[in-house]
């Protein structure tokens, strides 16, 4: 690989998944080949039990593969793991209900060690970066849920991680906050330069975030397609009535209509 | 009918009704309706069972009587077979307003005695149950080997254990508070443990799974995360504990021979038929397990409020 070609963060290959259930065993993931750079965006996209969150659990270590091999930054993933390349997001905010906003924020720094002053330089730093100054002696159930998983997000990237691993966070909330998230999102995305895996399944969402668009499909999870989604960094929520915009949404559906066909 | 009207209408009579109306509201008045029926069950009660005896005295004295002095007779009997309530109301004012707090005829005296042990059979059952617990949600040996045993030990009566422990603690020059705290202990554990397990293990998989990312020590997973997400299990379950741990205490007093405690109190008004004293002491035990409940309970609205709680 020459010097100028951005390194991969992720590279896995012929990944493959088998979950020992009760009757039988269940293939999660087959033979998958990913590779991502730093500084991407890259979504999963797909039906339900297309594996999609499986292979996020698997990069970020909370799910082992049956064979094949994965990389992150050059080591394993539970290498990665104990160096905390992982902040991750989950599809519900998971702050800690005992905890105030800011405290919450604080957990993964107290986890690590962080002095004191560092913690409350950051916890307040991260609070402003997703608009929630001023709320960080609240609870969690005194805030909106659009609120409780921006303060999840900030959590996930207070300790600032190599990687933000995204969970469908949004797919709890309605249509507006999701709309105003994903520009949050995009504006965060830009300014802190981190490599992004985002698990989705809404088209619009996945067209409107990414660089690259993962398109798998179920029983067995695997990736049909990998869309590039060169829509540039500058993107309003406007940029979704493009045609530009609706031909990759085209195609994404195109991808995820096929993968389901051959079942 | 419209003559039945006017005193409810009367002028005056409206703050009666609000008063009536608040009483309602506030639920106060079904738990009041409650209390006057199992009083007046309990005077009828008294007359029943002390009908013979009293009748037989009655007799015996020679004097003629008539039915209402029959059924007053035995609501003031000497040693009734069940004493009537204001018999009990006098034998508790009598024991503990008319004797120093200090005096061995003081129902306090007693009281506190047996409130010592209880407290620190207490605080022992709950440490204890708490380390179990801990051990237990972190290692298996410790679950598979230790949980039957748990289980079996609150299988065995009580009153099965408590002479034996008093025994053997006495063998070994251990006298006094300490062997009914071990009673108390053995009973105030157990909801302890089983309530902290489940409350340890209540984090759900989104919590530890976040814990794992940032690849936290077990320790920091216990500190952060189990112990916190346990502590309404573990108010819950101590408030089954205090009460259990009060039991203790007084079924520790029984088989001993002890001198002080409510447990002795009961032991000493059967010896001597002295029933009204007994029910003083059965009052004073459950005024107590309410107290020490009613202070559990508010501790743990003081801790979850500070934890974020929504009360």
């Amino acid at each position: 690989m020459s010097a100028l070609a951005p390194s991969p963060v992720i590279s896995a290959s012929a990944l493959n998944l088998i979950f020992q259930t009760g009757d039988a065993p269940v293939q999660a993931l087959k033979d998958i080949d990913l590779t991502v750079s730093r500084g991407e965006f890259v979504s999963f996209i797909g039906p339900s039990g297309c594996g999609k969150t499986t292979l996020l659990r698997v990069i970020a270590d909370l799910e082992t593969p049956t064979s094949g091999t994965i990389s992150v930054n050059g080591m394993t993933p539970d290498e990665a793991r104990r160096a905390r390349a992982y902040g991750y997001v989950f599809q519900a905010a998971a702050l800690y209900p005992w905890r105030t906003i800011e405290k919450n924020v604080a957990l993964p720094l107290e986890v690590m060690d962080y002095p004191r002053a560092q913690q409350r330089e950051r916890v307040a730093a991260f609070l402003d970066l997703v608009g929630l100054s001023g709320f960080g002696r609240k609870y969690p159930w005194q805030l909106s849920g659009g609120m409780q998983q921006r303060a999840s997000i900030a959590r996930a990237l207070a300790f600032d991680p190599d990687l933000l691993l995204m969970d469908e966070p949004f797919g709890a909330l309605d249509e507006i906050v999701r709309d105003h998230l994903n520009a949050e999102l995009l504006k965060l995305w830009a300014k802190t330069k981190k490599t992004v895996i985002f698990v989705t399944h809404s088209i619009p969402e996945a067209v409107f975030l990414s660089t690259r668009i993962v398109v798998m499909s179920p029983r067995p999870g695997r990736i049909h397609e990998i869309i590039d989604c060169d829509l540039g960094p500058d993107r309003p929520l406007e940029i979704r009535e493009t045609p530009e915009f609706l031909a990759i949404a085209h195609r994404v559906r195109e991808g995820l209509r096929a993968g389901h066909s051959y079942e | 009918m419209a003559t039945l009207n006017p005193p409810l209408a009367a002028p005056g009579s409206g703050v009666g009704r609000s008063v009536l109306r608040r009483l309602g509201e506030s639920s106060a008045l079904p738990i009041l309706a409650v209390v006057a029926v199992l009083i007046l069950v309990w005077y009828a009660g008294a007359v029943l069972l002390n009908w013979q005896t009293e009748g037989d005295r009655l007799v015996s004295a020679g004097a003629p009587y008539t039915g209402l002095d029959h059924v007053l007779a035995t609501w003031s009997a000497k040693r009734p077979v069940l004493p009537a309530p204001h018999q009990i109301a006098v034998e508790l004012w009598t024991s503990i307003a008319t004797v120093r707090p200090t005096s061995p005829r003081s129902l306090l005296f007693h009281a506190w005695v047996t409130l010592s042990s209880t407290l620190v059979g207490f605080a022992i059952g709950t440490g204890l149950g708490i380390l179990l617990a801990v051990g237990i949600v972190h290692s298996r040996v410790l679950d598979k080997s230790l949980m039957p045993w748990i289980i079996a030990s609150q299988t065995v009566p009580i009153l099965a254990v408590a002479p034996m422990v008093i025994v053997v603690l006495g063998n070994l020059q251990i006298t006094g508070l300490l062997p009914k705290a071990v009673i108390s202990t053995y009973l105030s554990f157990f909801p302890v443990t089983v309530g902290m397990l489940k409350g340890l293990r209540s984090p759900d998989v989104m919590h530890l799974d976040l814990m794992h990312t940032y690849s936290a020590s077990r320790a920091q997973i216990l500190g952060k995360l189990r112990l916190p997400a346990a502590l309404p299990f573990l108010f819950a379950s101590m408030k089954v504990a205090i009460a259990a741990a009060l039991v203790g205490a007084i079924v520790a007093e029984l088989p001993t021979g002890a001198v002080a405690g409510l447990g002795a109190r009961l032991l000493a008004g059967s010896y001597y038929g002295q029933t009204a004293m007994i029910w003083a002491a059965l009052v004073a035990a459950s005024v107590m397990a309410g107290l020490l409940v009613w202070i559990v309970g508010r501790a743990e609205q003081i801790v979850l409020r500070r934890t974020g709680g929504r009360a």
